[in-house]
Formats: structure tokens, C-alpha cells, sequence
């Protein structure tokens, strides 16, 4: 395990995993998102913060092209996974959804079992051979999103029931359940108690091993302690990218600063 | 006065009881509105109410009882074994009130004087003919009884009339002076006005309860004579249904609930599958384009009448089974069968499902399908995991109500399927359903007296038990399972 750790932070810094160069996102005539660089390395959390509207959500969005879903939606500018720009005609969503799953800004678990809510995605992947290996995953899903101790007597109880808090951290379950390269969580602690947090916050740290991390946060405690990078978005513009230390203690930017330290926004 | 007199009189009271309380309410703060404790329009409601809800009541209530009134009061005018029974005792009523009109008309037109009308007298000539002479044709001589009860009836109707007018008036003025002296600032006009609106919510539901209560009971007493006349038990599991006019009736439910079952499969076999498609295909695959010219043009289907199938299936269908299914595979040469019928009727029920079926998987929140697609599920997976078994309760419901409709259809079922009850499996016999012999055992005979025509009724009994169970199993599944993705 520890091994591993130093693999992963050895690479972290070097291999992009994703990299878009001029991100243009309009919704109709609402020109949404501006020109937008950003690299996500590999094994590497990157945070996006940002006001509210600030398009945060969007780029979030275009990185597993969930808004080909949204009719009113034109997304240009170029998008490469590994290299592969995903806007390509001949990448098929579906596998690149695969590869880059995503916890989205409102929970949305299915009106199914709790069990069949993370079950999912690993049953249409045909990723186990047996039960027993789908109940492990189940289980090792639900123990890393934190839920496990409260849900382990009703798997069977439909997760639409479920408070709030708890259907985050489902939603959290059922996207590493199919065990993603890129992982892009949309405010994935935004209704969960600080313990809860704790949890969600240690196991980002975790997936940081083997996946990259996108998260989009209101919290620049969360994005400072959490992030290695991060990314400060305005307006539907990209005003600075850089080492998270960086970004929060030695802002290059104006607009940075009054947002760490809390005037705009 | 007229009724129509009355209503105006009343409307225009509750005009005027709206502008003066309302005036009045703003009088009692001096136009400042804030210390009132309603807006001054609920202040003006409360006036129009108190000058219109009880005197329309009082209206509708002398409008219902007076003719019962009277009726009991001239019945003195008979010898009682006249009016015993009921079926003549209406006859004879009817035949008053057309005298009494008559003689009305008669004093209209100047063709007879107020006095003359009042004391004309069988043995002076023949009323009928003097009635003849302004318009009113009577079917026979009028009697002695019947011209002086129709005078007594013109008598109490005047009477009625009159006091009607000054109860409806006197109820509306006391309305209004009531409701001006209690408008004033600390008046809590707002709670009031709504719980007139609540009373007259629950007035609305309790209307649609107590007609489905009324058909009920109306078919249960005469289904009930019908079981004093034809036992039960023969009704309910003999095999046979030939009905004899002459006696000897054997009226078996089953050959008739079998027909009407069949059908409603096989249509249920046409219209749930395709309906069901044409609505996913709608909701999830058609472009904005399609979907507005599409949707529309299955929606007509839904507007044309149900003869018109029928005819589609006597002279297209019908024909076009037997020549090519029936015939060649030795299924009999029968035109009208179960299949045409049941065909037909679920052409019928194509938009009927696919639109509802539609508007549920709209329902379902586009998040469930982000979800799904976010997982990496294509399209396919995410409606047939997703959006298909969170639409289920409602679907069911939809195929429910669907089902419900076939099993009442009447006219395809007469022009498709024939009228001859008959118990077999080969779909491309002729056979038969409960609607249809409803109507076939009543069309042509007004008295009610025998089991064959009484049956009719233990049958729409049947058939309505029949669909009150589909149409409750159809509420619970959908209450059972609506609360999942909200
Ligand atoms: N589906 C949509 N259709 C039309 N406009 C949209 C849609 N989604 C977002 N927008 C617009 O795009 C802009 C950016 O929205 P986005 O959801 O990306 O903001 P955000 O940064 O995620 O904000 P928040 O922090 O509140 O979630 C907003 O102006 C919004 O109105
Ligand atoms: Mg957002």
C-alpha cells in the first residue's frame, strides 16, 4: 500500500490525463464558459471554485459530454483524453462515461434498492462473474462513500428514502462502484455533516491513487486540503490554474484574491 | 315572476352587494387599506355571496320540491286505485300538467278568459277539441278528474310561483343587509370567502360521489328484482345464453363474460406493445420535429368515433381475417370474429396508451436519466433500467384504464364481433360481449317486467363490478408506487 502511495505521487505531476485547450460552452445565446485551458493530471485531485453561475458545473460537464443530454447546449474548443480528443466522431459517450464517471451537484439515486443503486453501473459493465464478487463490490463501494454502517441492515429499502446526506454519499458509491479513471464529483459534500466530510475528503485522498479527481467545491478549506490543484473560474472565464498552495496563499490575479479571502462571490 | 326573472333579480342584488360592501369596508378605514383586515374585494365577495348562495339554494330547493308537493296534494282528485300504481300514477301526472299547459296556452293566445279557464267544465263540450283549436294535441278526451285536477295544479302552481319570488328575494335582501352591517375593518371577510370556497369544493365532490352512489343503487334494486325472477345461481354459471321472450330463458353470464374477456385480451395484445413503443420512441428518440407532427397525428386516432371503427372492422377487417387467416388455415369463414373485434379495439387504444404512457415517462426527472448516461449506460439501458421501471406505476395505470375501455366498448364489438353468445377458444368464431347484450335485450321493449329484460341490468351490474375492480387495482398500483422518485 505505501509502496504504492509513493508510485502514485511519483506520477503525479507528470502525465496529463485530461487536457482541454479553448472551451467555448454556449446554452443558446448564453455564452457560458470562456475560452477555457485546463489540465488534469493524473493521480492528481484538481479543484474547481468559483461564485455561483460561474460555470463550474459546465466544464465539469463537457470533461464526459453529459451535455449532449442538454438540447440547447454547443460545446467547442478540443477536449483530449489521453491524448483522444473526446469530441470526436468516432468516441462512442457511452465508453467515455465509463471511463470518466461523475457524482452529480444534485443527488439523484435511481427509486431502486439501495443495493441495485450501486449494483448498477457494475451490471451493465458485466464487471463480475458471480454474486458474491457484486456483493463485494456493493459492499467496498458503499464502505469507501462512508454509507455502509448506516445502509448495511436495508439494502433492500429504495434509495430515494434515504436523508439527503445519504443520497450523496450513494451517489458517491454508485460512481466508484464502476471503478472510473477520472471521477468528477459536483459539490459531492454539499448537504454532508463535517464527519461525513471527514469521510469523503479521506476517501478522494484514497482514490487520488489510482484516479484522477475533479471536484467542484464552495469550500476553500475543502479545496485547500483536499486539492493539489485548482482552478478558479469568473464569469465563464478560467482566471487562474496553478498549485493549489499556490493559488490560496500567492493569488496572481485580483479577482482571486478578492474571492479567497471572501469579497466577491 | 319567471325563474329567469328570479335570477336576474338575484344577480344584480350580488352586483350591488359587492360594490357596497367593498365600498363600505373602504369607508370604515377612510380608503386606507392596510388596516383593514381583508383586501376590500374579499369584503366585496362576502357581499355578493350572502346576496346570491342562499337564495339560489332556496331557488333550487322550491324548484325540487314543489312539483312533489302538488303531486301528493292531487292525488285526492283520484279514486287511489288510480294512483297506485307508480308507472300510471306518472302517466297520469303527465297527462295533467299537459292539460294545465293547455289551458295556459289557451289563456295566452286569448282563445279562453282567466274565469273560463278556471271554470270550464268537461260537460260544456269537448275541452280536448278547444285545446286542439291553440296547439295542444292530447292523446284522449280529457276527464272530469284529470280537467279539474289540471285547474287545482294551474291553481298551486300560481301559488308556487309567487311564493317562491318573495322567499328567493327576501333571502337575498336579508343577505345583503347582512352583509353590509357586518363589514368593518376588524370583519375577517378572507376566512369567510374561503370557507364558502371550501364548502363549495366539497359540495363538488360530494356530487360526483353520490351520482356514482345513485347508479349504483339504481342498478342494484333492478338487478335484485331481476334475482327474484332468474336465480342467481343459473345467472352466474350456467353455460348457455338463450334468451326467449316466451319464457324459458336460459340468461348464463358466463358465454357472454368469456366473449368480453377474449376480446379485451387480444386488443390488450395490440395496443399495449405498440402503444407503448410509439410513446417511448416519443419521448426519448423522436426529435422536437417528429415529435410535433407525430404525436398529433396518433392523437387523431383518438378522435374519431368508435362506429367509425366499427365500420372499419365490418367491411375491411372482418373480410380481410376471414380471406386470408380464417379460410386458409381452416379457422371457419365467419366475417365477424374476436379477432376483428379485438383488433380494432386496439387500434383504438394505440394513442389512448401511447399518449398517457408518454406523459409518464416524461414525468420522469431527466436526472434519473443523467444518472444513468453519467454511469456510462447506453440510451437503451437507461430506458429499460431506468426510465421504464420508474414510469411503471403509471404505465400500469394507463393499461389498466385501457383495458377498462375495451371491456365497455359496445359498438366494434357489435360490427366486429357479431351478436351470437358463444363459448370457444378459435378466435375466428363470431361471439359476443356484456355491452353488447345489454343493449340488444332493451332495445325495443320500455318495460321493465321481465327476466329477460331485467337481465340487462344484473349484466351492467357485472360489467360495471368488472371495471370498478380494474379501475381500483389501477389507483393502488399507482398510489402504491408514486412516492418512488419524488
Ligand atoms: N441546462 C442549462 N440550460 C441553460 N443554461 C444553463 C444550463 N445549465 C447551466 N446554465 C447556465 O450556465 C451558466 C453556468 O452554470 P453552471 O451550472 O455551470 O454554474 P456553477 O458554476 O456550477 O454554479 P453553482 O455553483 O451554483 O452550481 C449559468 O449562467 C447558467 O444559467
Ligand atoms: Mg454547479
Amino acid at each position: 500500500m505505501n509502496d504504492m502511495t509513493h508510485k502514485g505521487l511519483g506520477l503525479a505531476t507528470q502525465t496529463a490525463k485530461i487536457s482541454a485547450s479553448g472551451v467555448q460552452v454556449h446554452y443558446g445565446t448564453n455564452h457560458a464558459l470562456k475560452d477555457v485551458d485546463v489540465t488534469i493530471l493524473d493521480r492528481t485531485v484538481t479543484a474547481f471554485i468559483g461564485p455561483s453561475g460561474c460555470g463550474k458545473s459546465t466544464f465539469l460537464r463537457c470533461l464526459n459530454r453529459m451535455n449532449d443530454t442538454v438540447a440547447s447546449c454547443r460545446v467547442s474548443g478540443q477536449i483530449l483524453l489521453e491524448g483522444e480528443d473526446i469530441y470526436d466522431r468516432r468516441v462512442d459517450p457511452v465508453q467515455l462515461r465509463a471511463k470518466v464517471g461523475m457524482v452529480f451537484q444534485k443527488p439523484n439515486p435511481f427509486p431502486k434498492s439501495i443495493y441495485d443503486n450501486v449494483a448498477y453501473g457494475p451490471k451493465i459493465h458485466g464487471m463480475t462473474r458471480n454474486k458474491a464478487e457484486l456483493d463485494a463490490i456493493v459492499e467496498a463501494s458503499l464502505r469507501k462513500a462512508a454509507l455502509w454502517g448506516e445502509v448495511k441492515d436495508r439494502l433492500d429499502a429504495t434509495g430515494t428514502g434515504l436523508s439527503g446526506g445519504q443520497q450523496q454519499r450513494l451517489c458517491i458509491a454508485r460512481a466508484i462502484a464502476t471503478s472510473p479513471e477520472v471521477l468528477l464529483m459536483d459539490e459531492p459534500c454539499s448537504a454532508l455533516d463535517p464527519i461525513a466530510t471527514a469521510q469523503v475528503e479521506e476517501l478522494i485522498d484514497e482514490l487520488r491513487h489510482q484516479f484522477s479527481v475533479v471536484i467542484v467545491t464552495h469550500s476553500m478549506q475543502q479545496a485547500a486540503r483536499v486539492s493539489q490543484k485548482t482552478a478558479f473560474f469568473h464569469l465563464g472565464n478560467l482566471v487562474e490554474f496553478g498549485e493549489t498552495g499556490d493559488i490560496f496563499t500567492n493569488p496572481k490575479d485580483p479577482r482571486t484574491e478578492a474571492y479567497i479571502t471572501g469579497r466577491i462571490g | 315572476m319567471s325563474v329567469f326573472l328570479l335570477l336576474v333579480v338575484i344577480a344584480v342584488l350580488s352586483v350591488a352587494g359587492y360594490v357596497l360592501c367593498r365600498q363600505r369596508a373602504l369607508k370604515s378605514v377612510d380608503g386606507n387599506i392596510r388596516r383593514l383586515h381583508s383586501l376590500p374585494g374579499y369584503y366585496g365577495w362576502f357581499g355578493f355571496i350572502l346576496a346570491s348562495v342562499p337564495a339560489l339554494l332556496a331557488l333550487a330547493l322550491w324548484l325540487i320540491i314543489q312539483p312533489i308537493v302538488i303531486e301528493r296534494q292531487l292525488s285526492g282528485f283520484f279514486p287511489a286505485e288510480m294512483v297506485e300504481d307508480p308507472s300510471a300514477r306518472t302517466l297520469l301526472f303527465a297527462d295533467v300538467r299537459r292539460v294545465a299547459a293547455g289551458l295556459d296556452a289557451a289563456v295566452a293566445q286569448g282563445a279562453m278568459t282567466e274565469d273560463e279557464a278556471e271554470q270550464v267544465r268537461t260537460d260544456a263540450g269537448s275541452v280536448r277539441d278547444r285545446l286542439a283549436a291553440v296547439g295542444v294535441a292530447l292523446g284522449a278526451e280529457v276527464t272530469p278528474e284529470v280537467l279539474a285536477a289540471a285547474q287545482e295544479y294551474r291553481e298551486m302552481a300560481r301559488v308556487g310561483v309567487i311564493g317562491r319570488a318573495i322567499l328567493t328575494l327576501i333571502l337575498s335582501v336579508a343577505g345583503l343587509v347582512f352583509a353590509i352591517r357586518a363589514t368593518g375593518p376588524d370583519f375577517r371577510a378572507r376566512n369567510r370567502v374561503e370557507q364558502v370556497v371550501l364548502a363549495l369544493l366539497i359540495l363538488s365532490s360530494t356530487i360526483a360521489i353520490l351520482t356514482t352512489v345513485g347508479i349504483v343503487l339504481s342498478m342494484l334494486t333492478e338487478s335484485l328484482r331481476f334475482f327474484t325472477m332468474y336465480p342467481a345461481a343459473d345467472f352466474f354459471f350456467n353455460l348457455t345464453w338463450s334468451p326467449n321472450f316466451r319464457g324459458n330463458s336460459e340468461l348464463g353470464l358466463i358465454p357472454l363474460l368469456w366473449g368480453t374477456l377474449y376480446i379485451s385480451l387480444i386488443s390488450m395484445l395490440v395496443s399495449v406493445p405498440i402503444g407503448l413503443f410509439a410513446a417511448i420512441y416519443l419521448a426519448e428518440y423522436a426529435s422536437n420535429r417528429v415529435r410535433s407532427v407525430v404525436k398529433p397525428l396518433i392523437e387523431v386516432i383518438a378522435g374519431i368515433p368508435t362506429v367509425v371503427f366499427g365500420l372499419f372492422a365490418l367491411v375491411t377487417v372482418g373480410p380481410f381475417l376471414r380471406d386470408y387467416f380464417a379460410q386458409p388455415f381452416g379457422f371457419g369463414n365467419s366475417g365477424s370474429s374476436v379477432m376483428t373485434a379485438g383488433i380494432v379495439i386496439g387500434i383504438l387504444n394505440i394513442p389512448f396508451i401511447s399518449s398517457l404512457a408518454d406523459d409518464i415517462i416524461n414525468a420522469v426527472p431527466q436526472s434519473m436519466r443523467d444518472g444513468s448516461l453519467g454511469l456510462g449506460a447506453t440510451k437503451s439501458e437507461t430506458i429499460k433500467k431506468v426510465v421504464l421501471p420508474a414510469a411503471l406505476p403509471g404505465i400500469m395505470g394507463a393499461v389498466l384504464m385501457a383495458a377498462s375501455r375495451a371491456i365497455g366498448e359496445t359498438m366494434i364489438v357489435t360490427m366486429g364481433a357479431g351478436a351470437a353468445a358463444r363459448l370457444d377458444l378459435n378466435p375466428f368464431e363470431a361471439m359476443t360481449t356484456i355491452t353488447v347484450k345489454i343493449v340488444s335485450q332493451l332495445t325495443g321493449d320500455t318495460e321493465f317486467n321481465s327476466p329477460e329484460t331485467l337481465v340487462a341490468f344484473a349484466l351492467g351490474m357485472s360489467l360495471f363490478v368488472i371495471t370498478l375492480g380494474l379501475n381500483i387495482l389501477a389507483l393502488w398500483i399507482v398510489r402504491k408506487y408514486r412516492e418512488q422518485y419524488e
